[in-house]
């Protein structure tokens, strides 16, 4: 175990975590604010991968990519989100939960139609391609940095947002009691709307980011869906600064566990059985910190008030 | 009132051998189907076994979530620990019914004990996140037992022998033990969910305070109904590794998790009839449908959003509206 | 002189900054109708949330019977003979009026983990819980779902359900809260048939309701017993005219 590669895999971890961040804000709000469990924002990532490699084909460009892959994750989100999701938000989240796993379906066969089954890729832009020394004898992809800034910045954003704007406000009110914000007078219509339309575009936005170092293929979201609903679980319901707290904590925890599991394992145990039971942990590594956490705070670490 | 809520307590307080005609269509269908299907019939009676597999594991699930009110998103945990059960005993040659199925049950109950002591603590949300959590890790360490095949699952050279005979070897035989087990068990959770244990499960359900202020534990009721629902897994584990010759981690997924709960939803939850509908619904709807197409799942996805906004109730919620005395 | 059946001793629960009940001390003796009246937000009903369970009290004493009952769960204290009723209506709305009635008296009548007999045919069960459910008037309409009973009905469902617990001791919360004249009526009969059988707490904002039943009556403002005593001598308590009865009292 060097120190290098504690450093390397630390800064994978924070990368990971910001992705999860962009991913799981959006669904923290809209679960939070509407109480719509949204299984269909996966898809939503995955869409925005798939988006930016179309665009990407049409013109050439990144930059032109990124910006209509978002425009085109928004609007589909929204398009959803008219036609089906609001006419769910007062159904139990048990129905909820099959008809977006339905459009789960629906969309990860459409995509293999529409752009077939093997995985497509996405070039890094030129300028932000190769590496960067960090320390002597420490290289790292600086389009993994670029992800991280990326991430850190839309987590600044929200911050400034949600805290000390007139709509975060309203953000915040409907998340601890929507009822009371539209008995207020506020058109509740439009802050889901917003929420919603918000939510999506960050998820469309991590796709987008990450699809140049993943391949982008069907299914890819549903992995990623898991991930980001253990990271509101954790972060507590609602809330972003607990999605942000969590988010990272279970990139760093997943990305150093899976790296150093078999190495501390080897601390207590022999090398034979450390290298079969080592990975198995290493999987299993978020559940547990998440069973730890209800266990100790049932709604999570940092519950939108009203709701734990 | 809800139509769900509705349905629960009529589908609890009718006995099960009165004026209700769906059971025994379909385990009549059930059991008339080797001799109608024929010698060249393997292709549907295998379909069929799947069906009642699945049976079997959507009534379990159909206990907790269905009258409990409680949620699991991991159930397919219990029924891959139930076909590992099986599995592994096979692979040590200790495979025999005698010891694998009780084996399988034991595995799958102390899972549900041990996992249901702490997901019991949780509501709402976060129960269902911690039992999808419970099954992830079942899942893992299922990928990681690199000498029972890890991913890749472990092929059983015959089905577990019966007291030492291979009486499974034979598929009607074979059949009509699934179908014994089905009938069986959802014939208990009839008697279940109307019993003294039943009643106070389906109370709890609906207004947990009012049951602990009549002195129940809330608590340990739900507890003794999750552990049999994962009991229930288990049986339903030892046959599917039976009737696939396979045991494999993906029998725990989260997405097969996920199909258990929409067999419920297909069939209407919280009717009993609606879990062995559902199962039925779901197994021969994607299977005729994967047939048609290979991209079936273009069909289905929007077929769930529209039972969902259009069918509450299921089959069963549909059936009742037209007025058939299912 | 008998022991009480309810000992409350320094019982204070405080949320956060806010003191909800503040160092209440109350016997409740055997036999005896014992009324709590007091203006809303005097903790009234978290003082009964305590008793029975549903709230931990921060310091003091509750004593059942002579036992300790303070650290004992919610539903052991039910087995244990203290019912209650429950100022908003808490009922199995799809369960009919009787099946409500009778899981009370399954609740006392031995083990609930049977499974393969039919719940509904126990004909043991049944008789008691039509007793209960005739007793507070509802024998026409026991074999409705509760959700489809008015709201006077469902407060003497409530009643019903507690009465079938065999208790030796009732919390009653209100029962007449939002009952109409001919339903507060009924419900005072049978409080007052019920008197002597077993001690009843009662929170009540209904005056005539309280100084015809009760034998005693105690004054609750701001979580503490103001004042404690035969219901004659709380009305003319010039402290307790001031604090509450001013406003109501003629």
């Amino acid at each position: 175990m060097s120190l290098l590669l504690l450093i390397v895999q630390t800064l994978n971890g924070l990368q990971f975590g910001v992705l999860l961040f962009l991913i799981a804000a959006g669904l923290t709000l809209v679960f939070g604010v509407m109480d719509f469990i949204n299984l269909a924002h996966g898809v939503q990532y995955m869409l925005g991968a798939y988006f930016a490699v179309m665009f990407y084909a049409l013109t050439g460009s990144f930059v032109l990519a990124l910006l209509l892959a978002l425009g085109a994750s928004l609007v589909f989100g929204l398009a959803l989100e008219f036609t089906i999701f609001r006419k769910l938000y007062e159904r139990d989240h048990l129905e909820q939960v099959i008809a977006t796993f339905g459009i789960i379906l629906f969309l990860n066969e459409g995509v293999k139609v529409a752009f077939g089954a093997s995985p497509l890729s996405l070039p890094v832009p030129e300028a932000l391609s190769g590496s960067v020394v960090l320390m002597p004898g420490l290289l790292y992809p600086v389009w993994r940095i670029v992800i991280i800034a990326a991430g850190l910045a839309v987590a600044a954003i929200l911050y400034v947002l949600v805290g000390w704007t007139r709509v975060g406000m309203l953000v915040r009110a409907g998340a601890s009691n929507a009822r009371m914000v539209s008995a207020l007078g506020v058109d509740i219509r439009r802050l889901f709307m917003l929420v919603f339309g918000f939510g999506t575009m960050l998820a469309g936005f991590a796709g987008i980011m990450i699809a140049p170092l993943l391949s982008v293929q069907p299914g890819m979201g549903d992995t990623v869906l898991i991930l980001a609903f253990v990271v509101i679980v954790i972060g507590g319901i609602g809330s972003i600064r607990g999605a942000f707290i969590a988010a990272l904590l279970i990139g760093l925890v997943d990305t150093l566990g899976r790296s150093f599991a078999v190495d501390i394992l080897r601390l207590v145990m022999a090398p034979s059985p450390a290298r079969t039971v080592g990975p198995a942990i290493a999987s299993m590594l978020i559940y547990l910190l998440m069973a730890l956490v209800l266990y100790v705070r049932p709604a999570g670490l940092f519950p939108a008030k009203g709701r734990g | 009132m809800s139509p769900t809520a509705l349905q629960t307590e009529a589908a609890a307080r009718a006995p099960a051998w009165r004026g209700r005609l769906l059971p025994f269509v379909l385990f009549g269908l059930l059991a008339v189907a080797p001799p109608l299907a024929g010698q060249g019939g393997g292709y549907v009676l295998t379909l069929l076994e799947q069906v009642m597999i699945f049976a079997i594991a959507a009534l379990g699930l159909d206990l907790i979530v269905g009258f409990g009110g409680l949620v699991s998103f991991g159930h397919a945990a219990f029924i891959g620990l139930g076909a590992y059960a099986a599995g592994i005993l096979a692979f040590h040659g200790l495979g025999d019914t005698a010891l694998a199925l009780p084996a399988a049950i034991l595995l799958s109950a102390s899972f549900a004990a041990a996992t249901g002591l702490i997901c019991l603590r949780t509501r709402g949300v976060y129960f269902i996140m911690i039992t999808l959590a419970f099954g992830q890790m079942a899942f893992f360490t299922a990928s990681s037992l690199a000498p029972y095949g890890g991913d890749d699952g472990l092929t059983l050279r015959m089905r577990s022998p019966v007291f030492g005979f291979d009486l499974f070897g034979n598929e009607r035989i074979f059949y009509y033990a699934t179908f014994v087990a089905a009938l069986g068990i959802y014939l208990f959770c009839r008697a279940a969910i109307a019993s003294r244990f039943g009643r106070v499960l389906r109370g709890a359900k609906e207004n947990p305070t009012r049951m602990t202020a009549l002195g129940y534990e809330v608590f340990r009721y739900q507890l003794a109904a999750y552990v049999i629902s994962g009991a229930i897994g288990g049986v339903a584990g030892f046959f599917i590794a039976n009737a696939t010759n396979f045991v494999s981690p993906a029998y725990m997924s989260w997405q097969r998790s996920g199909e258990l709960i929409v067999m419920l939803v297909l069939g209407g939850i919280g009717t009993l009839d609606g879990a062995v509908l559902g199962a039925a619904a779901y197994i021969l709807l994607s299977e005729y449908l994967s047939q048609l197409t290979e991209h079936w799942a273009m069909i289905f996805g929007p077929l769930l959003v529209a039972v969902v906004m259009f069918a509450r109730g299921g089959l069963i919620g549909a059936f009742r509206r037209i007025g058939w005395r299912a | 002189m008998s022991a009480p059946v309810l000992r409350l001793e320094a019982l204070s629960k405080r949320y956060g900054g806010l003191v909800v009940t503040d160092n209440v001390s109350l016997d409740i003796m055997p036999g005896e109708l014992h009324a709590i009246i007091g203006p809303n937000g005097a903790g009234k009903t978290t003082l009964i949330n305590e008793i029975s369970g549903l709230v931990s009290a921060d310091g003091g004493r509750i004593l059942f019977e002579g036992q300790d009952i303070t650290d004992t769960p919610a539903h052991a204290r039910a087995a244990a003979g203290l019912a209650r009723c429950f100022q908003i209506t808490s009922v199995l709305p799809t369960f009919s009026a009787r099946d409500n009635v009778a899981l009370a008296a399954q609740a006392r009548d031995g083990s609930s983990f049977r499974f393969f007999r039919p719940a509904a045919a126990e004909e043991a069960l049944n008789a008691r819980a039509l007793a209960a459910i005739e007793e507070v008037g509802l024998g026409a309409r026991a074999h409705l779902p509760a959700g489809q009973l008015s709201h006077g009905e469902k407060r003497a469902l409530e009643l019903a359900i507690a009465l079938a617990l065999e208790p030796k001791m009732l919390l009653l919360d209100e029962p007449m809260a939002g009952t109409g004249h001919d339903e507060t009526a009924m419900l005072s009969g049978v409080l007052r048939r019920l008197k002597g059988r077993f001690p009843i707490l009662l929170i009540e904002h209904d005056m005539s309701v309280v100084f015809s039943l009760a034998d005693r009556v105690s004054v609750m403002v701001y979580g503490r017993i103001l004042a404690s005593g035969a219901p004659e001598a709380i009305r003319t308590d010039p402290k307790v005219v001031a604090a509450y009865l001013g406003e109501e009292a003629g």
